[in-house]
């Protein structure tokens, strides 16, 4: 057993209004600048529709995550890596630029310099590719916001799947919900896994996967190696960019920009200890349906004294394990089971879960056109069907997804009890197999859901990293533009490229 | 041997090598994030896919084919039982096939970068330059194989490898080596030691990164630690 940690993420889709304040906090943060016009870190997608970009979801179009090769063992779905390199020169899986869309922008300032007033000022859109106007704007970014665009577009749907889906093209029986996404900082992820440069990595100490943006030769193979399609390419800089999951934020004990700034309060961050020696065996699970609980099985209670001794072990600091004890995350995903992975069948073993949104349905269930049970209303009989959410978050598997909205109908209906009647009714609960404290907890995170619950990060230990007594000083005239240090280890201008790291000499065993 | 040739064909090959090699280092070293192949796949593919296929394709053949022909001793070919008559051969032969695929590639690329409006619009003047410029010395090298075909002995092609391999062995008198050798294959070595010169200001230093290590790479994923030395002492 070889313990890491991360700091994972879980987000509440029964909360989420498509706001899209994460998206826009993330862009106005990360990607307002030459070369990623186009590209958002986080963007929330209507569903059910093809998404951004057009049918990511659709791996037989874009051939991203991993397959069972021969030997069941792993490989990218792109292929080995000789086949890999044989693309070099020209990807075919890699999505183009009308894939996402065409960045545009408005000339405002027509607006103040037009000088007649006998004809109305209208600004036209232009590219910002080519800065030339353009005709008419073709897709955006959520081009099929709250259902727009019909039905028979958006129904390509990749999760519409084994489900009758004409039905659901009737305005009396749509359905919407919106998906937040973001880069799934996997456990096991195939842009680090596909890029010939070995330019992308994850952080042993809490899992986030970066871009060496020096060491990036602009492959383009991550790109098509991703599943999500959340690395980018920067068509100005001609490198791969992705979500930094906000590291300099998260490294501080700050959440996200996306997290932080949710009006809904539907994320939460928290750490999981994980068994990175199993992460091999998990991603490579013969049934895909099998994928979401081998990736529940990866997870180590962190209450467990075994666990906390080995996790000391491998060197993770107290004050994240004692995080991981108060994790949100963890609850959520574990001990209640109401979490799930987006797409697990991909193999990636992503680490941004999901609470399936229940519909509206009390209201019909009350007036009783839909089946009650208990009180409780079917899960059957949901608006949104659960075949549906079981094929982006289940791989097909209906059972586990039905379970957690059950609990999440009892929770409703427990404490709809509770306040309007002050009655603590626990046969409500029986269904569910909650306990009435469990209930309490769920109440608290879910729909109170305080800041200081909502986000468990503990800080980063920099010290580890590097001595912070030579870090004074760096800082004066040159900001950092330093033109006596250089990447080699000798320096072409003489002097030495990195001051001598004290060797500190302490006494073994003392 | 007048100042121009004494200058173009023993003074410039070391110029051209010594701002290539120490280049090269300072790039790297310095501005590494600009080290990169700056692909416009993204905003052009059509075109893309089979141009820049062929011309790669063409152009590494090209490549490899040079380095081996010109660098090689005859001594060590004749030890292989390869005549010069016969070598030359394979060199023209093996050269036109390589050279059809990176002239048609060549073609394609320019003109996507010419008339593809996006790619047009996000390209820098230098992108354009290299381009036409490797172009250039591709046909340079084309236009000398008429007179390859017409003296197939061998000998042009042997004079111009112990001037590549006096170059990297320090000889003087150099010049006098090519008196014989016609003019194209003179314009086309000053175009090609000219290639070094500009690689390291444009984007051709992408070539040197070409990732074959990728292949000897163990497993598939990349975890890097945070540890400094200092605290793995403790």
């Amino acid at each position: 057993m070889k313990i890491r940690a991360q700091i994972g993420k879980v987000l509440n889709l029964d909360k989420c209004i498509g706001c899209h304040t994460c998206s826009v906090t993330c862009k106005q943060v990360w990607t307002n600048r030459d070369g990623v016009e186009y590209a958002w870190f986080n963007n929330v997608e209507s569903k059910p529709g093809v998404g951004f970009p057009q049918q990511w979801e659709n791996q037989e179009l874009w051939h991203g995550g991993w397959q069972l090769g021969k030997g069941e063992s792993l490989r990218p779905k792109i292929g080995g890596k000789w086949r890999i390199l044989s693309k070099i020169f020209a990807n075919p899986n890699l999505p183009q630029l009308d894939d996402y869309y065409e960045p545009f922008d408005f000339d405002y300032a027509a607006l103040q310099n037009e000088k007649s007033e006998q004809v109305v000022t209208s600004v036209r859109p232009y590219s910002r590719i080519t800065g030339q106007v353009m005709d008419k704007i073709e897709r955006g970014p959520n081009w099929e916001e709250s259902l727009g665009t019909e039905f028979k577009h958006r129904s390509k749907d990749y999760n519409f799947r084994d489900v009758e889906k004409e039905i659901y093209g009737k305005f009396e029986n749509s359905f919407l919900m919106f998906l937040p996404r973001l880069c799934e900082h996997c456990l096991n992820p195939t842009c680090v896994a596909s890029c010939p440069s070995g330019a992308i990595y994850k952080r042993e100490e809490d899992g986030i996967v970066l871009v060496d943006q020096e060491k990036c030769r602009g492959w383009r193979m991550c790109v098509s190696g991703c599943p999500y399609k959340k690395i980018y390419y920067n068509w100005h800089t001609g490198k791969s960019e992705k979500c930094v999951f906000c590291y300099p934020r998260i490294e501080s004990g700050q959440p996200t920009v996306c997290s932080e700034t949710c009006v809904g309060r539907i994320r939460y961050l928290g750490v999981m200890l994980y068994d990175a020696d199993k992460i091999e065996t998990a991603a490579a699970t013969t049934n895909p349906e099998d994928a979401y609980e081998q990736q529940l099985d990866l997870f180590l209670d962190p209450h467990d004294p075994a666990v906390v001794e080995q996790a000391r072990r491998d060197g993770i600091p107290d004050a994240w394990i004692d995080a991981a004890q108060r994790s949100p995350v963890y609850r959520m995903i574990k001990e209640w089971k109401i979490a799930f992975p987006l797409h697990p069948e991909y193999r990636t073993l992503p680490m941004v879960w999901y609470i399936p949104p229940l519909s509206p349905i009390q209201e019909a269930a009350s007036a009783g056109s839909l089946e009650t049970l208990n009180g409780i209303p079917d899960i059957n009989s949901l608006r949104i069907p659960v075949q549906y959410l079981a094929n982006m978050l289940t791989a097909g598997d209906e059972a586990p997804v039905k379970a957690a909205l059950n609990r999440l109908l009892a929770l409703r209906a427990y404490m709809r009890r509770f306040q309007i009647e002050n009655v603590r009714d626990a046969s409500l609960l029986q269904g569910a197999g909650l306990s009435e404290q469990q209930i309490q907890d769920m109440y608290r995170l879910l729909a109170i859901a305080n800041y200081e619950d909502r986000f468990v990060v503990p800080t980063a230990h920099k010290e580890d990293a590097e001595d912070p007594y030579h870090q004074r000083g760096i800082a004066g005239f040159h900001f950092n533009q330093s033109t006596t240090s250089g990447k080699s280890r000798f320096s072409l201008w003489g002097q030495q490229g990195v001051r001598p790291e004290i060797r500190r000499h302490t006494v073994k065993g003392g | 041997m007048n100042w121009v040739e004494y200058f173009l064909f023993q003074i410039y090959p070391y110029l051209c090598l010594s701002v290539f090699v120490i280049g090269c280092w300072a790039r790297f070293d310095r501005s590494q994030f600009s080290w990169r192949a700056e692909s416009s796949e993204f905003l052009e593919r059509k075109t893309l896919k089979w141009a820049s296929n062929s011309f790669h394709v063409g152009v590494l053949g090209l490549m490899m084919g040079h380095a081996a022909g010109l660098l090689t001793p005859p001594q060590l070919t004749e030890m292989l039982g390869l005549s010069a008559h016969a070598h030359q051969l394979l060199a023209v032969g093996a050269g036109s096939v390589f050279a059809v695929f990176a002239a048609v590639g060549g073609a394609g690329l320019i003109y996507r970068r010419v008339f593809n409006k996006r790619v047009k619009a996000t390209s820098r003047p230098t992108d354009l330059f290299i381009l036409l410029f490797v172009y250039a010395q591709l046909w340079l090298g084309i236009l000398g194989l008429p007179h390859s075909m017409m003296h197939s002995d061998g000998h042009t092609m042997e004079i111009l490898g112990e001037w590549c391999r006096g170059v990297l062995t320090f000889r003087s008198g150099l010049p006098n080596l090519l008196t014989t050798i016609p003019w194209v294959y003179k314009l086309h070595l000053v175009t090609g030691m000219t290639l070094f010169l500009l690689t390291p200001f444009t984007r051709l230093v992408h070539v040197i990164s070409a990732p074959i290590w990728y292949v000897f790479r163990p497993g598939w994923q990349i975890v890097r630690q945070n540890h400094h030395v200092a605290n793995d002492e403790t």
